[in-house]
């Protein structure tokens, strides 16, 4: 049965779900002048009611342990349960963030060994793990392109060139770096055009943030010529990190010419997504641009490992803390878990994957972009457009066979984008199942276009009104109660 | 899609009716079609001054935001609140709801507008 | 062959021959030969055995202290009950709820999650989360300068320096530029501000309760913000808020500050949780997903990411914030928290951090070395004037296991002799006593 109560809704007057110690200690009161005259309405309700609701409501999600998830750019991998169960070790769960550095040194291990580690494998030469989540990392990036020419005396660089086909965040990240964005347009292969480029390049431009593999899974074969370009105009490159997974082991955006990072440790290095964070976003930078990584930074010395808080160009601190360690944590036990001598498979797995999928659908979705794809692809909606079926139908129509609908109208530059990610942790029998279901709803889509706009049919809502929530927005429990 | 013969068009699909020295703006048919479900529009206040190919307000749609640039120059007179809790009417008929009425400053600006024809043919 | 991947020789002939490529290498070949790595400098993989080894020899390099300390991190209890629930599966691995009809389980808890905070402050509409109660006071001064289309903004000496840092940090790219207003005797100056404010500063940055551990009185902060337009901005412990005046009975416009203290483990430093509420009149300019109700085509209630034109996928270069999701897993686990503690307990437990706080003050005051700092109100959070030394202090407490008080002079030389202690629920009569004991043996 459904189950559609909130927690307010069970709610009983009288019922608690927390235990207290006694104590001997005299109650003093807050001053009158600052104490809030009434209580908070939040729930009353026993242990069990708290348990037994948040169970139910769990039952309305689905995540990666039950079905196939294969989201374009976001690399929903498997999540090791090992992995959770060292991040949450009480020696390290249970530090305060400013105990003595003599009492830390395991987590600073932890702290160092990533970076090191991700340096490593990105072919940069240092990395900070204080940025929060990818988006993080990408403002603390271009933080760092900002003080790195502003130290050269440099100003008039105000310019920040992202792809057409580039996420929605990167313009937004450049925003609020104080820059502006250049758009420069795609090759219909979806890579960078290089003559576009050409012709934005000048002495203002301060940098370029690109994916490799782009967002329509191809390799940028130019990079070498693109990042020879840009350098010669005085830009730095950035890298969004979003697409590493397929890079693994085999080539290094730091070889590539990148000068700045991110990565998403909560893509490529498999800590859980958690319905949407907590996340981690490192941010590595080349030799040159180390003096301005944010503080505080871990440094490996004689007596130990310790945390530097003051060298003379950081861009300062951009984290109350040293950022979300504990998700750091799963992605170290991660690496180790994989090591030197299995991640290659990682990337030749994923990428077999996805164009395994591609060259088995391309009858029956249209393949705007041939070729061999990295880890993902994008087709162009359904190849018989007659029948009215949208990507937007395909998608809810999976979500009835237990599958996830890949991403779905991005990137941009392809209209009824199908975004399909499948990673190296999905076996050939999952893989061939959901051809088997996309081939079912392509045959379905002719013969019965009507059953697929109305999908889904075996999900615990239907399709939902988004603008009725946006007209009028509801969007706390008190606000219902006064409808 | 509408394009009504009387009014004046932006490339960015505002539209001008002119009547008396004041103008009325909204946004066109092909606007609203493209935007998809209005959810909210961003108004400005009466008496605030708007110029030429100059935002003036803010439109969102489920899918979008959009700004809102103003077809002539002058000081807003009149806003159409309606549409604070309505904002679904530019749906309904983007030509009757207009948004915002300017006491119009100088009328050959117009002559840097599109007639229906030009417009109709701009958004082909 | 990995335990994480599953593919088979077989498998991968199979695939390679519907592809049509002789050997995996060849879905590489567009990389330019000069790029292609030869061998990475990490470990060999380790097996589960192995793993387990290795996290326990680097775990006996830690020593978790009882802390006596806040500056931003908090030693509340977390029930048992909350690890459990957040770590199933359908909860942990899923991702941001983009396809809400297989999402309803994220989608209602951000609105149980909302729901709370906006209970909590008094504030009309809260987001889904930041990422900690810094950078969420940093989007805040986003916010006000985007609202009030300003570059300046008044922030407090009595904010705490970490979050002050972040702001100013987050400002100096954007070129906004951030004004301290000076404390007076512990607190905000209110004739500071009055005499810093004008029409081109966007408003007032605060924190409650401060940096001293101070629970600050607002008075006459609106009505010297109104006369400009400022907006108010408080970073607020949200724990406290069943006892404190709410951040909308003060006039704020945008509340924020870090969720650790609704029973988040210290775990270093993070993950965190920063929250956001404002007013309806702002609603549309902050920043961050934000959950709405809406029906089904059934009519059925359902939740919804809702006003999303606000955000950066769709503003792109005109967002004013670039943030996505985050933390979302973590307001879950404060949400349990609230939802256990309910009405009475969150007041309950925060009553007795307020008692404890007290007790081991008056203790601490009885000893020689120690005197007051401010008269002042606070909570769970002190400021004492030592006469010790203070590092020497903390080592020795160190030696007992305990982590010492806050030296101010972390964040500022002058205070060389100010040191602030925090006591939580967790803190017992026996274990306090004990640290005043040696506290006491020190001269």
């Amino acid at each position: 049965m459904y189950y559609d109560k909130l927690i307010f809704e069970i709610s009983t007057e009288g019922r608690k779900g927390y235990s207290l110690p006694k104590t001997e200690i005299e109650r003093r009161e807050v001053p009158d002048h600052l104490r809030r005259p009434d209580c908070p309405g939040l729930p009353e309700v026993s242990e069990l009611d708290v348990v037994r609701h948040y169970t139910n409501v769990s039952f309305k999600n689905f995540g990666i342990e039950k079905g196939f998830y294969p989201l374009g750019s976001c690399t929903m991998k498997y999540n090791p349960k090992i992995n959770q169960d060292m991040a949450n070790l009480p020696e390290f769960a249970g530090l305060h963030p400013y105990q003595p550095l003599d009492t830390v040194q395991g987590m600073l291990h932890v702290y160092y060994e990533t970076q090191r580690m991700l340096s490593e494998i990105s072919g940069l030469d240092t990395f900070t793990l204080n940025p929060y989540a990818g988006a993080h990392g990408e403002h603390i990036g271009l933080m760092i392109i900002k003080a790195y020419h502003r130290s050269r005396g440099d100003e008039k660089r105000t310019k920040i060139i992202v792809p057409d086909s580039a996420h929605g965040t990167n313009p937004a990240s450049a925003t609020v770096t104080g820059f502006e964005s250049v758009e420069v347009k795609s090759n219909a292969d979806g890579t960078v055009n290089l003559e576009d480029l050409k012709s934005v390049l000048d002495d203002t431009v301060a940098g370029i943030m690109l994916t490799n593999p782009n967002t329509v899974g191809i390799f940028e074969k130019d990079i070498l010529e693109i990042a020879k370009l840009v350098h010669q105009a005085g830009g730095l490159l950035y890298y969004d990190g979003a697409n590493l997974n397929p890079l693994l082991g085999f080539a290094r955006p730091g070889d590539m010419g990148f000068d700045i990072m991110h990565i998403n440790l909560h893509k490529t290095f498999s800590t859980p997504h958690g319905g949407g964070g907590p996340g981690s976003g490192p941010v590595g930078v080349t030799k040159a641009l180390v003096p301005f990584l944010p503080k505080p930074v871990v440094k490996k010395t004689s007596d130990g490992y310790s945390l530097d808080g003051e060298t003379d160009l950081t861009i300062g601190q951009v984290s109350h803390f040293v950022g979300n360690i504990g998700v750091a944590m799963k992605a170290y036990a991660y690496m180790l878990t994989i090591g030197k001598d299995n991640i290659t498979d990682i990337a030749r797995f994923s990428t077999l994957n996805a164009n395994y999928i591609k060259e088995s659908l391309k009858d029956d979705f249209l393949l705007p972009i041939e070729g061999i794809c990295k880890h993902e692809f994008v087709f162009d909606g359904l190849k018989d457009k007659s029948t009215g079926v949208t990507t937007l139908d395909v998608a809810k129509r999976l979500l009835d066979f237990d599958m996830h609908p890949p991403t779905v109208y991005f990137p941009l530059v392809v209209k009824e984008s199908i975004m399909v990610e499948p990673p190296e942790t999905e076996s050939k029998q999952t893989i061939d199942k959901f051809i088997e279901v996309m081939k079912a709803i392509a045959k379905e889509a002719k013969e019965d276009p009507d059953k697929v706009k109305g999908a889904p049919y075996n999900t615990v809502v239907k399709r939902l009104d988004e603008a009725l929530a946006a007209r009028k927005p509801i969007v706390k429990y008190k606000d219902l109660l006064s409808e | 899609m509408k394009t009504p013969k009387d009014l004046y068009y932006t490339e960015t699909h505002e539209w001008v009716k002119v009547e008396d020295g004041f103008a009325f703006i909204g946004i066109t048919d092909y606007a609203q079609d493209s935007l998809g479900e209005i959810v909210f529009v961003e108004l400005p206040e009466e008496n605030e001054q708007v110029n030429q190919f100059e935002e003036f307000a803010a439109i969102e749609s489920v899918k979008a935001a959009s700004d809102l640039n103003s077809p002539v120059s002058g000081v807003i007179v009149a806003v159409n609140e309606e549409l604070e809790d309505n904002p679904e009417l530019l749906n309904e008929d983007p030509y009757e709801n207009w948004i915002i009425k300017v006491e119009l400053e100088d009328e050959t600006e117009i002559n840097k507008l599109m007639n229906a024809e030009e417009y109709k043919e701009h958004c082909e | 062959m990995h335990k994480y991947m599953p593919h088979t020789h077989d498998d991968v002939r199979a695939m390679l021959d519907r592809i049509g490529v002789e050997k995996l290498e060849d879905l590489f070949s567009e990389i330019p030969k000069t790029l292609v790595h030869k061998e990475l400098d990490i470990p060999n993989s380790m097996s589960e055995i192995e793993l387990r080894e290795h996290f326990a020899s680097l775990a006996k390099q830690n020593t978790p202290l009882i802390p006596f300390m806040g500056a931003g991190a908090y030693d509340h209890y977390t029930p048992s009950v909350i690890r459990h629930l957040i770590e199933r599966q359908e909860f942990l691995t899923a991702y941001t709820p983009y396809q809400p009809e297989i999402a309803q389980g994220t989608l209602q808890y951000i609105f149980e999650y909302q729901s709370m905070i906006c209970q909590l402050t008094g504030m009309d509409v809260s987001n889904a989360s930041m990422y900690d109660g810094a950078t969420a006071t940093a989007e805040a001064m986003f916010m006000a300068t985007g609202v009030r289309r300003s570059k300046k903004i008044l922030i407090s000496a009595t904010v705490n320096p970490n979050i002050q840092e972040v702001v100013k940090t987050y400002a100096l790219y954007r070129d906004i530029e951030v004004i301290t207003v000076n404390e007076e005797d512990g607190q905000t100056s209110l004739d500071e501000v009055k005499a810093l404010m004008d029409k081109d500063v966007a408003g007032l940055i605060v924190q409650n309760p401060n940096l001293y551990g101070i629970t600050e009185d607002f008075t006459g902060f609106k009505d010297a913000l109104d006369e400009h337009k400022g907006l108010f901005i408080m970073n607020h412990d949200p724990s406290l808020l069943a006892h404190l005046k709410t951040p909308a009975s003060w006039g704020v416009d945008i509340a924020v500050g870090d969720a650790q203290t609704l029973g988040v483990p210290l775990s270093y430093g993070g993950p965190y949780i920063g929250y956001m509420a404002t007013t309806t009149k702002l609603m549309r300019k902050m920043p961050g997903r934000i959950c709405g109700v809406t029906k089904d085509q059934d009519g059925k209630r359902a939740f919804v990411l809702t006003l999303q034109a606000r955000e950066q996928h769709i503003r792109r270069e005109k967002a004013n914030s670039n943030i996505c999701s985050n933390q979302s897993l973590l307001a879950l686990f404060v949400t349990i928290y609230m939802a256990l503690m309910g009405k009475k307990g969150v007041y309950e437990a925060q009553q007795m951090s307020h008692d404890h706080a007290h007790y081991l003050h008056d203790k601490l005051l009885e000893l020689p070395t120690f005197e007051p700092a401010f008269d002042k109100p606070f909570f769970k959070e002190f400021t004492l004037k030592t006469t010790l030394d203070v590092d020497k202090m903390n080592d020795v407490l160190k030696e007992h296991g305990y982590l010492g008080p806050l030296p101010q002079k972390r964040f500022d030389e002058a205070k060389a002799d100010l040191v602030t202690f925090a006591v939580t629920e967790k803190r017992s009569k026996a274990q306090m006593d004990a640290f005043v004991d040696i506290v006491r043996g020190l001269s």
